[in-house]
């Protein structure tokens, strides 16, 4: 499987894509591993329709906002910090997530890993940060951070929350989009949208913005669902419609990306793809890990080209 | 979230900008004349002057500073990723006062632990250990245990499962001491509340309508901090409140975690006693009333715990010394019944269907303890009895140690357990600060709890088991109570195993 993920990415590009050495081979246990099931809630996985992801043919091409997504966050706003709620998956996911970020961040910026706040000195923008999930532990590691989000109710949430804490009150939120960021011509060390891509628009537009907030030899990390017959499964059969973590019309299968094709527009807007690592939920032990297996949930590691 | 408590918040947010600079200039200030990191924390009404509203929150509330809780100090203080956290440690024991020097001609004091070998590797590891080696205490690496009945007995080598010791023998105060010492000579920010606990919030209720007047208050009323009151009037702020206050834990029932646990209607008589010679070995005898156990702690001293009733205890403690050091001897040697047999080829045919190497060497032999020859501390008599939590950890509250749980003293695992205890906690808040996590989270603590709980049940079971098969004379049953001494004797793996388990390794024994 890894093997051919390989190939199949080569066949794009020459990609020095090179597998987390800290993975440990043997994946998890897989969450499902039947086939989705006869009556699909959205549209059929046998054949994945195209016109979703073609957004940059509609008619609001220099925006990645996209109403009917932004709708869905807002009527769960609330909740982003319950972490036994609609956001229980992303506060599962936190540790690992977060583990990926400290080991490449660190090797790249050449920070030292075993300190109790190696991001000291470097300015990260969290796009999407929602309630501030990711925000407050970027920071905690020693990160300037910057949070915006489309949204101006989790930014307050965001806010609010981060003010109870001396060392996450540090973090700056703002209710902006990336484009809107790239006019203000703001630069950033490290430019972060997890679990964004699949909710925007556009996302090829969405890529050259997250570019253009990158210092160049700075580092972009996206993660997101893959468009696969397990990520329908997993992510939307079993996730909103028998496990009942996300609402059900969270995700919209055809709006996800493969990792192929974001190693492809992430080239395109001058991002080389240098990691990249797949979550693996263990029911056994409700924690999710890093693995090899991308096939649905997968994070992507890239440096802007330059200097 | 209702309007009003949001407008309250975003004053409390912007308070807490404005604390931050305070809180710098505290900080500078503090570091400019800070000659020790420990502060002894008398003076609460100069604190409350300078912050007006604003209490500092700790990151972490060690409750109870006794071996556990120190155990867990010294090695946050040691730790790269934890050497940083702000930690209060709240016990009125004087002993954290200042630093205790104990001199090597002290009395010993009867109250003693075994640390295993995996103890003494985590000492080590924090370097506590060096402390420890310039006090008393004494290595052994020979056990025998036997029974009264002279059908058996059996020796454990340390050699047997490839280590150099099986045990070290160490007075309590001297473990306490090497920790804390530990801990002074590194410069992690620590304040020691010479106080109790005697409230605990975790969870505000939500008819607070207090007036959040500081951004510490704020964060307390929105579960961000656990707030604890001391018996001095006093009350501070924790991100994590740890539980290492002992068996009859108040941070427990203020949590509201619930225990399970019996009394063995016995009692341990504890004591220091003297000998003419150095005793080299740890001896077992079990006796028709319960177990008697002699542990050397150099300088020709051992520690002595017999289990017993209640009312031959009683007698034990008031009886003149002359006639307990009798007691004791006559314990250790002919009392109750024979030695065992030193011809072991009958019951060598006996048992030959437990397979395994019956050759015994010439060491291997049955062998008799030094004599006692004068009783060296006071007598202290403890009641048996085991209890567990059933939870160990939830929303910024963990407990650790006796705590957790208790053990009877027979067979020295209770503190080693509760080291195993500190040292897996403080790992694991390493393991939360390296991806940023608040250290209160319910699912770090969670992963701690899942990590120890098993390790100690086993022990608490086996324990048990041991209580159990020792604490009632079967009468004839005896042959297989001696049968399963000849089994750990001659069968290796299984012996092996039972040695690894007691002396801290984290394989289940009998199952590897
Ligand atoms: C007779 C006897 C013999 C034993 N022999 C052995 C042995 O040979 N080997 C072995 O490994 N174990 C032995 N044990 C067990 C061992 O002593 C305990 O496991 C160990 O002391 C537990 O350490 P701890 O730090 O968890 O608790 P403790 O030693 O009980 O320390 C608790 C601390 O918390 C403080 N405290 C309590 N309440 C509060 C409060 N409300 N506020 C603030 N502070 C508070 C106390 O002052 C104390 O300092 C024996 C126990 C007994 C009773
Ligand atoms: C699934 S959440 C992820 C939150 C956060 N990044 C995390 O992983 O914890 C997606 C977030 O992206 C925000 N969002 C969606 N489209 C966006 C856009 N075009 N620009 C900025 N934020 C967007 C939503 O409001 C929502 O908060």
């Amino acid at each position: 499987m890894a093997s051919k993920l390989l190939t199949k990415l080569g066949a794009i590009r020459d990609p020095k894509i090179a597998r987390n050495p800290n993975l440990p081979l043997n994946a998890t246990r897989r969450l499902f591993s039947h086939r989705p099931i006869s009556t699909p809630p959205h549209s059929p996985p046998s054949s994945p329709p195209d016109n979703g992801k073609s957004a940059h043919k509609k008619s609001k091409p220099t925006s990645s906002l996209k109403d009917l997504e932004l709708a869905k966050f807002s009527a769960i706003a609330d909740s982003w910090w319950d972490s036994v709620g609609p956001f229980k998956p992303l506060h599962a996911m936190n540790p690992t997530r977060l583990a990926f970020l400290r080991s490449t961040l660190c090797r790249h910026f050449r920070k030292d890993p075993h300190v109790a706040r190696p991001f000291e000195g470097l300015k990260i923008v969290d796009v999407g940060c929602g309630g501030g999930i990711l925000s407050e532990p970027l920071a905690r590691m020693g990160a300037t951070v910057t949070g915006i989000d489309a949204l101006e109710k989790n930014i307050n949430i965001a806010r609010l929350h981060a003010g109870l804490d001396p060392v996450t009150s540090t973090i700056e939120y703002c209710c902006t989009t990336a484009e809107k960021l790239v006019k203000e011509q703001k630069m950033f060390d490290a430019v972060i949208a997890l679990e964004v891509i699949e909710h925007v628009a556009d996302p090829t537009e969405f890529c050259k913005s997250l570019s253009a907030l990158t210092h160049p030899g700075g580092a972009t990390v996206i993660s997101t669902i893959n468009r696969s017959m397990r990520s329908y499964a997993t992510a939307i059969v079993a996730a909103e419609y028998l496990l009942h973590w996300l609402p059900i019309g969270t995700h919209q299968w055809s709006s996800f990306l493969t990792p192929e094709e974001l190693v492809l527009i992430l080239q395109r807007a001058s991002i080389n793809v240098k990691e990249m690592a797949g979550f693996v939920y263990n029911p056994l032990t409700g924690r999710w890990s890093l693995s090899d297996d991308i096939s649905v949930n997968f994070i992507a590691f890239g440096t802007k080209n330059g200097q | 979230m209702n309007r009003a408590i949001t407008r309250k918040l975003a004053a409390a947010a912007t308070n807490a900008y404005q604390s931050k600079v305070l809180r710098k200039n505290l900080c500078g200030g503090a570091n400019a004349s800070a000659a020790t990191s420990t502060q002894i924390n008398n003076h609460i009404h100069e604190d409350k002057q300078s912050f007006t509203h604003t209490v500092h929150p700790y990151d972490i509330a060690i409750v109870g500073g006794g071996m556990v809780g120190m155990a867990l100090a010294c090695s946050l203080a040691t730790t790269p990723l934890t050497k940083h956290l702000n930690v209060a440690i709240i016990d009125s024991n004087p002993a954290l006062g200042s630093k205790v020097s104990i001199k090597k001609e002290d009395p010993p004091d009867p109250r003693v632990s075994t640390v295993t070998p995996a103890t003494i590797s985590l000492f080590k590891d924090v370097g506590a250990w060096q402390y420890v080696q310039q006090h008393r205490h004494a290595y052994f690496d020979k056990l025998q245990v036997w029974d009264y009945t002279g059908l058996g007995y059996t020796k454990y080598y340390a050699k047997d499962v490839n280590k150099d010791v099986l045990g070290c023998v160490v007075e309590n105060k001297v473990l306490h001491s090497s920790l804390f010492s530990r801990v002074e000579d590194t410069d992690f920010q620590k304040t020691i509340h010479p106080s109790r606990l005697t409230l605990m919030s975790l969870h505000p209720s939500s008819s607070s309508t207090v007036e959040s007047s500081s951004s510490t208050e704020a964060s307390y009323v929105n579960g961000c901090l656990a707030k604890l009151e001391l018996s001095d009037g006093s009350s501070l702020y924790a991100k994590l409140v740890v539980g290492a206050d002992g068996a009859k834990s108040q941070v427990r029932q203020l949590a509201g975690f619930k225990t399970t646990g019996w009394n063995y209607s016995q009692n341990a008589v504890i004591c220091t006693v003297e000998h003419s010679v150095e005793n080299q070995c740890a001896w077992q005898r079990f006796l028709p009333g319960g177990p008697i156990a002699l542990l050397p702690m150099g300088d020709k001293f051992s520690n002595i715990v017999w289990t017993m009733n209640p009312k031959e205890a009683a007698d034990c403690k008031s009886m003149n010394e002359d006639d307990f050091v009798k007691a004791v001897n006559h314990a250790l040697d002919y009392g109750y019944g024979p030695h065992p047999k030193s011809s072991l080829l009958a019951s060598a045919d006996m048992f030959s269907w437990l397979g395994g190497n019956l050759v015994i060497s010439a060491n291997d032999s049955f062998e008799v303890p030094p004599k006692v020859v004068k009783l060296a501390s006071a007598r202290m008599a403890f009641p048996l009895s085991l209890m567990h939590a059933k939870d160990y950890a939830s929303r910024r509250v963990v407990l650790i140690g006796d705590a957790a749980h208790a053990v009877h003293p027979l067979a020295g695992q209770g503190v080693n357990l509760g080291f195993g205890d500190a040292f897996a906690l403080s790992r694991i808040i390493a393991e939360g600060i390296a991806v940023g996590m608040d250290i209160g989270e319910v699912s770090l603590l969670k992963k701690y709890e899942a990590e120890r709980k098993p390790a100690n049940v086993t022990m608490m079971a086996i324990l048990d088991g041991f209580q159990k098969a020792y604490s009632v004379d079967f009468g004839p049953l005896n042959i297989l109570r001696a049968a399963a001494f000849h089994g750990a004797h001659h069968i290796s793996p299984l012996k092996r195993s039972i040695i690894s388990y007691a002396s801290g390794e984290q394989r289940l024994p009998l199952f590897s």
